[in-house]
């Protein structure tokens, strides 16, 4: 009923000034944190519900309450930002509730109908901004994890040039599909920018290698073959050369138990040496 | 019906594929190259597929029978110019072209052809080098 309604929101601007005292105290006594700043979004929040709750309490979806809905967005954003326990935000609303019922009993004293009537209205009202507040909260942690797994993502996948024409994936983690694609578009991007015609992929951060990974490291390994770069597959530990033993997989493709040696290789492949340098000038004396 | 052009660049022969490919355009690219090369004695042949944004099973199994056509015809298939997006997809479709070498540009597959030839050519004076 619109009249309701009416009573609730000239209810709130009668006794708006109580109400604030009270739901601050509420708060602050609650363990929400109290400062100016929450002084002035319970401020807001209070125009806010005067100014909407002419309106319907049902359904807090609608297109009036979107004022509210953004103030609770952005409230419960800066909590998450802040690092304030779902607690501590959920409190923001709820703690509300003390003061607006002890305002309704005091008005309505007379007419208890009435008092419980009003009283389940508000709290229905209440209860749907808390959990709204709650599910933003909750939104944007899950967007502040996702961006930290992105981040990671790219962290974790670096392509070093170890020498002109030789690139090393020094792979950490396990290696699941997301990862792979990853991986193995970077390593692609690097490929075609470089021109580099051997890639070393070091495993020895993988810290187990099973038929799916292995199956990921055949895909990067024949995805760069495909651009015409060879793979020295580095890093295998003994326990991982048993697994890999054991799980009768061919990996079919050149590997190195150490990164050192997967570079000898490189370095041999094409055509450059590493040599002692007391050595050459020893030849080159003896030439002269 | 358009033609895929076929330049011949010492003892290679150069096909680069800008077209969308479809049957009837593989079978008349298979004969024109069998032919070229028996023609122009060539050595090896460079399929370059860089303007290729898709490249599917068709293409992938068009490529193979190149080079096995090639290698009875003694010339070496060098598939150059891949992109990253393609590679991905053709790994994806368990396509690792396995009977194809590739390269990353024309240079470089040049190269590669040249080292293979001489590699067959020479094979006592790489030992003994």
């Amino acid at each position: 009923m619109p009249d309701d309604n009416l009573v609730i929101a000239a209810l709130i601007e009668k006794h708006k000034q109580t109400l604030l005292r009270g739901w601050l105290a509420a708060q602050k006594r609650d363990g929400g944190a109290s400062d100016s700043a929450d002084a002035d979004l319970s401020k807001r929040f209070l125009d806010e519900l005067r100014g909407t709750a002419a309106g319907q309490f049902n359904d807090i979806t609608t297109a009036e309450w979107k004022g509210m809905r953004d103030l609770l967005e952005d409230f419960s954003r800066a909590r998450v930002t802040q690092g304030f326990t779902p607690t501590q935000t959920a409190i923001f609303v709820f703690s509300f509730k003390e003061p607006l019922f002890e305002m309704l009993r005091r008005e309505l004293a007379a007419d208890g109908d009435q008092l419980a009537h009003q009283i389940w209205n508000v709290t229905r009202l209440l209860d749907q901004l808390g959990l709204y507040t709650i599910a933003c909260y909750a939104r944007t942690r899950e967007e502040v994890i996702g961006r930290q797994q992105q981040e990671l993502l790219e962290l974790s996948t670096p392509v070093v040039e170890l020498w002109d024409g030789i690139l090393a994936l020094p792979l950490i983690g396990t290696l699941d599909s997301a990862r792979t694609q990853t991986v193995m578009e970077n390593l692609l991007e690097r490929l075609v920018s470089s021109g580099a015609e051997i890639a070393i992929i070091d495993i020895t951060g993988v810290p187990t290698v099973d038929t799916l990974v292995a199956q990921h490291l055949i895909k990067t390994i024949s995805a760069a073959r495909l651009m015409g770069a060879d793979c020295i597959l580095s890093g295998i530990r003994p326990q991982i050369a048993q697994t890999i033993v054991h799980l009768g997989l061919d990996l079919n493709v050149v590997s190195k138990a150490t990164m050192a040696d997967a570079l000898a290789l490189a370095l041999r492949r094409s055509g450059k040496a590493v040599v002692d340098r007391a050595r050459p000038v020893e030849t080159g004396a003896a030439g002269q | 019906m358009s033609e895929i052009p076929i330049l011949k660049i010492g003892d290679c022969l150069l096909v680069s594929i800008q077209v969308d490919m479809h049957d009837r355009l593989a079978m008349a690219l298979q004969d024109d190259l069998t032919q070229r090369i028996v023609a122009d004695r060539a050595r090896g042949v460079m399929i370059d597929i860089s303007a290729l944004e898709i490249v599917d099973s068709f293409i992938g199994r068009m490529l193979n029978n190149i080079a096995a056509m090639s290698r009875v015809l003694d010339a070496v298939t060098v598939v150059v110019g891949m992109r990253p997006a393609v590679a991905i997809t053709l790994v994806e479709l368990g396509l690792a072209l396995t009977g194809v070498r590739t390269a990353l540009n024309v240079d470089k597959g040049l190269a590669l052809i040249r080292s293979i030839i001489d590699d067959s050519e020479h094979p006592d004076a790489r030992r003994a080098g």
